[in-house]
């Protein structure tokens, strides 16, 4: 095989990875900050992902327009959720989030599958096989616009967290709980806006996703145990780390997939979250506790 | 009260004496639909006690038990379909090469210090590990799948496991009782005690001498040893074997459900978990086939809507509860 396969394939893993790591980066905002392992963070993309299939098959929406508007809804339903559930249960024993965690995406899989079925469905735009030429490289197009909006929305939560009021006010919440409530924070509702927020992101990059990968209702799972594997090799808590960590990952598929057979290649995905968690249990970027 | 009693009051130990009496008798004149949902409960019961040893008694919690039940079960079905050997012998094989891999995973999580969520996790990336591994395997014919013959049920073999599910029911009943007896005695021991201690706060368990490793190790071999009883039967039951199927995620979080939900750490939690969920489910069937409601999903819908209803009503589970209202516990348990 010459060189260039190699490096086409190689570019087209980390622009890939980068959507993966915008997944994973809502994931990591909510551990960070509320506390709460999202069992159902997948399943959450999967709603977004059937809500651009819906927009564009519909009304001809491209999910590229639909990026914000489907990234606000997610940020409502998420809102809502940590509200009216799961706020109740942040002080509780991990277990039982846990579950309550699972008992939400067994609701979202089975909910979908009865109002879509259990077929795959996907868009087909009209630049889906557009691509650009950069000396030997041959770059898609579609995963080039997926991969920049994820670094234009990770940027965006960046900022968000760092310049504005609230993002400090969320930050606080996540150093000190008991200080936060101390100064007069509204800590209940500081979860609830970065529950949201994550839910935002992974709804944000569901929309990008949709239009490199079709969605079944069963993808779910598979792709919250995808956000842990990203989140804990970059370092649960780090927002650059979960970047990072799906570019690793999304190099780590798409080259095992070539050179070794393409079912097996989670495989190598597991293989470096368990070397991880082994040897920099704090992950790559992660601050050691 | 004696060496055998599980926290229960007077009352409890009647209600639950007369319950295994009728689970014994109940095969004369119960049909094959209830003997087969009875057997379903059982082995739920049995692998969420094996779990719950792990996670409720010594506090590390697991999501990759269906690592357990896929290795024993592939193990004995290997060895019964390529060598004749019969399930019960196939245990002493099984039982302890599981033993030995939850060794391992225990050994590296606690040495290299992965606690809490992380290890959580590395369960889980086992089972993962196992699940593409076996798809991969062309001596139990990877993603293919593994068949046990089928045997006629006029013909009832316990040694070889190969009958009628009246059959099963008595040795999955026997194995949750004696499941049951097993982790009674090991709460009530030295090593169930410091177990708790663990749980409740590791450091004040090392600071009063505890070795936290050893004891943890104990617990994570216990409870992936008893999980192995449970593959077996559940090759030997099913009759097939597929890695998608017995080593997914959604199998070992299945299994944890009950427990949790019946209530964590306690010895009837899973056994009455085991029953709710089981029970749950096969009713929601016949509510859902007598309302003519014929759409995918909607079951697990509803059951994850209990579900969701359950852990905000019960967090501390079903059972603690239940016992309280209903005096069945002894007084200061």
């Amino acid at each position: 095989m010459p060189a260039e396969i190699y490096l086409n394939v190689a570019v087209s893993g980390i622009l890939t990875g980068l959507v993966y790591g915008l997944m994973a980066l809502g994931l990591s905002v909510i551990f960070g900050v509320v506390r709460v392992v999202n069992f159902a963070h997948g399943e959450m993309m999967t709603v977004a992902m059937y809500l651009a299939v819906v927009c564009f098959s519909a009304f001809g929406l491209d999910p590229m327009i639909m990026l914000i508007p489907i990234a606000a809804v997610l940020f409502v339903l998420g809102y809502l959720l940590q509200k009216g559930v799961i706020n109740a249960f942040v002080t509780g024993p991990e277990s039982t989030q846990f579950l309550l965690m699972i008992a939400i995406a067994i609701i979202i899989v089975n909910v979908l599958l009865i109002i879509f079925g259990p077929d795959a469905r996907g868009v087909q735009t009209s630049y889906a096989y557009d691509s650009f030429a950069v000396g030997p490289l041959l770059i898609d197009a579609t995963k080039a616009y997926a991969a920049g909006a994820s670094i234009v929305v990770a940027a965006a939560l960046y900022a968000f967290f760092r310049f504005t009021l609230i993002g400090t006010a969320i930050r606080a919440a996540a150093d000190n709980h008991t200080g936060a409530l101390v100064v007069g924070l509204n800590v209940q509702h500081l979860y609830a806006v970065t529950f949201g927020l994550g839910a935002a992101c992974v709804g944000a990059a569901g929309t990008m996703l949709i239009l490199l990968i079709d969605v079944t209702p069963a993808l779910g799972p598979a792709y919250t145990l995808l956000a842990f594997i990203i989140v804990i090799t970059g370092g649960l808590g780090s927002m650059p780390g979960a970047l990072l960590g799906g570019v690793l990952i999304g190099l780590t598929e798409a080259m095992a997939g070539l050179v070794f057979t393409p079912s097996a290649k989670s495989m190598f995905g597991f293989g470096i979250l368990v070397l991880v968690l082994l040897f920099r249990p704090q992950g790559i970027l992660g601050r050691k506790t | 009260m004696g060496r055998f009693d599980i926290g229960l009051s007077p009352r409890g130990l009647t209600l639950l004496a007369g319950l295994l009496v009728l689970l014994i008798v109940l095969p004369w004149f119960a049909g094959d639909y209830l003997l087969t949902v009875l057997i379903l409960i059982f082995y739920f019961a049995y692998v969420g006690q094996a779990w719950n040893v792990m996670m409720g008694f010594a506090g590390q919690l697991s999501l990759g038990h269906a690592l357990y039940v896929g290795l024993a079960g592939y193990l004995t079905a290997v060895l019964f379909i390529d060598l004749g050997i019969g399930p019960w012998l196939g245990l002493l094989v099984a039982i302890p090469v599981t033993m030995v891999v939850g060794a391992v995973i225990g050994f590296l999580a606690l040495r290299f210090g992965v606690t809490g969520v992380y290890f959580a996790i590395l369960t889980i990336a086992f089972a993962e590990f196992a699940r593409i591994g076996f798809d991969h395997l062309e001596i139990v014919n990877g993603s293919g799948g593994l068949f046990l013959p089928v045997a006629q049920h006029e013909s009832v073999d316990f040694w070889l496991l190969r009958g009628a599910p009246v059959m099963f029911y008595y040795v999955m009943l026997a194995a949750t009782v004696v499941a049951l007896v097993l982790c009674r005695l090991l709460l009530k021991s030295r090593i169930g005690y410091y177990w708790l201690a663990i749980r409740e706060d590791e450091e004040a368990a090392r600071a009063a001498g505890i070795d936290t490793f050893r004891y943890k190790m104990g617990a994570i071999v216990v409870s992936a040893g008893m999980t192995a009883f449970g593959g077996m039967f559940y090759a030997f039951y099913y009759n097939n074997l597929f890695p998608e199927q017995i080593f997914s995620i959604s199998r070992s979080i299945e299994l944890i459900i009950g427990p949790i939900i019946g209530g964590l750490g306690t010895l009837l939690g899973p056994v009455v978990g085991a029953f709710l969920l089981t029970g749950l489910a096969e009713s929601l069937n016949t509510v859902l086939a007598a309302l003519g409601v014929d759409l995918p999903g909607a079951k697990q819908v509803l059951y994850g809507v209990c579900l969701l209803f359950v852990i905000i009503a019960l967090p501390g589970g079903v059972w603690p509860w239940l016992a309280r209202r209903l005096g069945l516990a002894e007084k200061g348990t």
